[in-house]
């Protein structure tokens, strides 16, 4: 059983409440920094810890909150991002709902070793009872003397804020959720200059995932050090996996990066496996966004090694036949669905949430739609797939935010690893229409490596 | 009818524009028109959307130009209900499809429209982050989660009921 | 400290496809390959330099950056919009050198044009419309679209502009344009994704008196003149520069004329098709300048305005054809491919009367020459 640091408290009875939370051991990492850490000494630690951010891109916090810019007399800002809007998605949700206080805890050490005395949390608007459960902590927490004027004597002032979105997955990007936050339309910004350096306000700032700043919490308690002995090689420390899709027990679940994907799959531990007695046929790693891989390069890489749930590993073979750790987002499919279908529903999220600035995504992500539309209902023809494959290529890497490749990628995949399904949609268009593919050869053992 | 928000609201409108500094009042742009459309009727007309402008003092365009990008502000009435059946992957995978077909036999109703009684509006939204929880809609301010059928029948039958109650 | 102040930093050194420019610290990629002109200049839809904050919308503009800088001579692994990305000293730029930035332009030609609805033929802006000028240097025969175009509701925005929301890029310009020289914005982008849409919301018209500087800066036919709609083809018509003592600005304008009659008022363009600058200020016009005095009388005429050859509208063969620099040699490391056909001389050829050719223009002559030689 792995070692939990974020979740390990989360079934104690009112954990949601200050007492419960304090009693069990709550703001001490707080005490810890405000009283015998320096910021930079704060950040030192994080450094130390090997946290990468928990978010998606997976960049180290301790590098990302070195970057922020210090001029005299400008405030800076602490943004947690609480927009978790990425499909397959929903580790943050039940950190803040169950145990709120993690949260806000972490966020008073880390505003104090960035300097921030005035933090935001940007949650997203369909979140409406969380921001009331935010709201209490907060609250509560300010009662007990963690927030507001000269915390614990330190001369650290820090006030928190839960702003509410209004619906749109782009605000989940860093400058998108900025604009948002000054009451804009959600238009990611170009960048340069980077929200270190121009952000809130256009106020050097840091934004961080909801996740990433909780993990603060046992790296001041513990220690960087000793966070970092914890996982394997640069995935440090523990991960949140929300896992859904077809598998008996979805849920969120704190892994330590040492388990393989398997085990996580078919243990009971976590996933419990797939329901109904069905196969195993793909499985996307990292919330909709990354690559799908079928079950035979899910399970062991392209070498034939074990994959494990890590960064290193998931990400193993690059492209062409591995994923992404991403944001934990664990999207299990098994032999009855259809990859056509399933990336259809992927190509119209992302044109639907697509802010329209740029012309690749806006025009491309509805194009792509179409077409998968087109394919999954039998009126496609096997040249829209090379069209489909252009299409992402070039929108890919081409869009002022990484939204353009969010969409592109899940599309690219789709066709790299099951081109014969959609062949088979558009050769049996009426069959398409009846049944799906099946499992086919998906979990069959690779005998050649994959080039 | 000049349209207008009690004196609470107008509290509460203050405590919202406190939470910036001075000169970003626009900022509370979107709480407030979450706290308009909860208060006018479910939608933002264009009457609330310059009333909202007049009172954080923006151009009205600027007003418009937000409310229009963010899904969860309507724009033109709803039902008194209003259901958001999420349809994206991990729900399509465990059957949100069925969802919005068994809503349309029981209400009549197909995304985007409303029952003639003007109770129920029926929206197919993209990922609500309760992937987990599949399949799901959004009743309100609530997540209404694993559902099924006798789900649907139950939620129906308690909106019925508190719009009776209303009345 | 203060003598530091006034010395002017070193200029930087950026190499664009082959050819080295020196540009002040602070200067984008884009301006400095205007600085160099011709061929290696990328197209810009959206970025415009009179107008703050505009410009990495399009992705038109997108360069491969094969070494950052002199300090760190690592290339960019991505392309980079080259109207947001400044200039570093030693940085190596590849613009018609590069493949990828030819390909990935195309595709961006592709995406502008997937939902235009190609209405050229009844257009304004035809002839002098950058997504024209786009689509001809490069974009692709035919679409591979086969969907029906989107299209949006039209709304009248008042009585002196007219709106095609269909031919709309989104390049944002319109809107800076009402925040920077208007103080009243009552139009902006709503909707997002592929339904956002320049509108009003209310369909209140739009009477600023420099709002008529948005026909100027739209690139394409969304907003075009109504005083001048249906009225002309601009290529018919010949553009003169005038001016007049204006109260409100600066008076400079191009008048198009058929005859001596005032069809169309306009800001003076400069070669990059935007609004030409007086003493670092641009010439913006107001309203009274360009929808009212349509009489030949009510300005001083200056004389033919100069057009860039590249235009369509230089047809007419008015003088002072500005030729554009010629780089390819430069490009090419001192090489000069000889081109089997030069695509901008091709107006040239129906210079020549045809008739005058010797041999058989026709198959009729042909017959008549076969007859004579028997």
């Amino acid at each position: 059983m792995g070692r939990k640091l974020l979740l390990e408290k989360a079934h104690v009875e009112n954990i949601r409440s200050y007492e419960v939370y304090r009693k069990e051991g709550g703001y001490r990492s707080v005490e810890k920094a405000l009283k015998t850490l320096s910021p930079d000494q704060v950040t030192e630690e994080v450094k130390k810890s090997g946290l990468r951010g928990r978010g998606g891109a997976g960049f180290p916090t301790g590098m990302k909150w070195s970057f922020l810019a210090k001029p005299e007399g400008v405030p800076r800002y602490l943004v947690v991002n609480a927009d978790e809007s990425e499909p397959g998605t929903f580790k943050d949700r039940y950190l803040m709902e169950f145990i709120p206080h993690l949260l806000i805890e972490g966020m008073i050490t880390s505003s104090y070793a960035l300097g921030s005395n005035r933090s935001y949390i940007y949650i997203r608007g369909e979140y409406a009872w969380i921001t009331h459960i935010l709201e209490q902590a907060i609250e509560e927490a300010r009662q007990h003397g963690w927030l507001g004027k000269n915390i614990l004597g330190s001369g650290f002032d820090c006030d928190i804020y839960v702003q509410r979105g209004a619906g749109a997955y782009i605000c989940g990007e860093e400058t998108a959720l900025l604009e948002s936050l000054e009451g804009k339309r959600g238009n990611p910004r170009i960048k340069p200059p980077f929200p270190a350096v121009k952000g809130l306000w256009g106020c050097p700032t840091v934004v961080n995932n909801v996740e990433t700043v909780a993990a603060l919490v046992p790296i001041i308690n513990e220690g960087g050090e000793e966070y970092a002995k914890i996982g394997v090689g640069k995935s440090t420390g523990t991960k949140l996996i929300s896992a859904c899709g077809n598998i008996n027990k979805p849920g969120v679940y704190e892994i330590d990066m040492t388990i393989s994907v398997e085990e996580f799959i078919y243990s009971d531990e976590y996933c419990g496996g797939i329901p109904q007695g069905k196969k195993l046929k793909a499985c996307i790693p990292g919330g909709s966004s990354v690559p799908i891989l079928p079950a035979n390069l899910l399970l062991k890489t392209a070498k034939g090694e074990t994959r494990m749930m890590n960064y290193e590993s998931l990400a193993d073979g690059g492209f062409a036949s591995g994923s992404m750790m991403g944001s934990g987002g664990f999207i299990v499919i098994d032999d009855s669905q259809c990859v056509v279908r399933h990336t259809y529903t992927l190509a119209r999220f992302y044109r639907h949430e697509s802010c329209g600035q740029c012309s690749p995504c806006r025009e491309g992500t509805g194009w792509m739609e179409k077409i998968l539309w087109n394919l999954e209902t039998g009126k496609g023809c096997s040249s829209d797939i090379d069209l489909l494959w252009d299409i992402q290529r070039k929108i890919e890497g081409n869009t002022i935010c990484p939204l353009g490749d969010a969409a592109a990628w899940p599309v690219a995949a789709a066709i790299r690893h099951f081109r014969d399904e959609f062949e088979w949609h558009v050769t049996h268009p009426e069959e398409a229409q009846k049944r799906n593919f099946g499992l086919a050869h998906y979990a069959d053992p690779l005998t050649a490596p994959v080039a | 009818m000049k349209l207008s928000f009690t004196s609470e609201q107008l509290q509460e409108v203050q405590r919202l524009v406190s939470r910036y500094p001075e000169g970003r009042e626009k900022s509370a742009l979107i709480p407030v028109l979450h706290l308009a459309q909860d208060t006018f009727g479910g939608w933002l007309s264009t009457e609330v959307m310059d009333y909202v402008a007049s009172l954080l003092q923006l151009k009205p365009i600027e007003v418009y130009e937000v409310a229009s990008f963010y899904s969860m502000f309507n724009l033109s009435p709803v039902g008194k209900h209003l259901l958001e059946v999420c349809q994206t992957g991990p729900c399509m995978l465990n059957g949100s499809d069925s969802i919005v077909e068994y809503i349309y036999q029981r209400l009549g109703i197909r995304p985007g429209e409303t029952t003639t009684d003007g109770q129920f509006t029926l929206k197919t939204v993209e990922c609500l982050g309760a992937c987990g929880y599949a399949p799901m809609l959004q009743l309100g301010e609530h997540y209404k989660e694993h559902l099924t059928k006798e789900k649907i029948d139950a939620l129906i039958e308690s909106c019925y009921a508190k719009s009776a109650a209303l009345n | 400290m203060a003598d530091e102040i006034k010395k002017a930093p070193a200029p930087l050194k950026v190499t664009i496809d082959n050819i080295t420019v020196e540009v002040p610290a602070g200067t984008t990629i884009l301006n400095a390959a205007r600085q160099i002109g011709g061929d290696v200049t990328p197209p810009a839809m959206c970025y415009y330099s009179k107008l703050e904050g505009s410009g990495g919308k399009c992705r038109t503009c997108l360069v491969e950056v094969a070494a950052g800088s002199a300090a760190d001579p690592r290339p960019m692994p991505k392309l980079v919009a080259s109207c947001r990305t400044t200039v570093m000293d030693g940085m190596v730029v590849k613009n018609i050198t590069s493949e990828r930035v030819q390909e990935a332009r195309a595709g961006v030609v592709e995406f502008l044009l997937l939902n235009h609805p190609l209405d050229c033929p009844v257009c304004d802006q035809a002839g002098e419309c950058h997504l024209q000028d786009l689509g001809y240097e490069h974009g692709k025969e035919g679409t591979r679209y086969q969907f029906d175009r989107r299209t949006f509701e039209k709304e009248d925005i008042g009585p002196t502009i007219q709106l095609h929301m269909n031919r709309c890029i989104l390049c944002y310009r319109c809107t800076y344009v009402a925040d920077q020289l208007t103080d009243n914005r009552v139009h902006g982008v709503l909707d997002r994704g592929d339904h956002a849409n320049i509108s009003t919301h209310i369909s209140k018209a739009i009477d600023n008196n420099f709002s008529g500087n948005m026909i100027d800066v739209c690139p394409v036919g969304a907003l075009t003149d109504k005083t001048f709609r249906f009225k002309n083809r601009v290529w018919f018509t010949k553009p003169v520069d005038a001016h007049r003592d204006c109260p409100d600005c600066c008076g400079k304008v191009t008048l198009w004329q058929r005859g001596d009659e005032v069809l169309r008022v306009t800001a003076r363009k400069d070669e990059w098709g935007e609004v030409q600058s007086y003493e670092g200020k641009p010439g913006w016009i107001c309203n009274t300048c360009r929808f009212e005095k349509k009489a030949a009388t009510d300005w001083v005429i200056e004389g033919p305005t100069s057009i860039n050859r590249h235009s369509v509208i230089s047809q007419g063969h008015y003088l002072g054809l500005q030729k554009p620099k010629e780089t390819i040699q430069e490009v090419m490391g001192g090489l000069n491919p000889r081109l089997l056909m030069d695509i901008h001389d091709v107006s040239e050829v129906n210079k020549l009367e045809l008739s005058q050719l010797p041999g058989a223009a026709t198959s009729a002559n042909y017959k008549n020459e076969s007859t004579k030689s028997e």
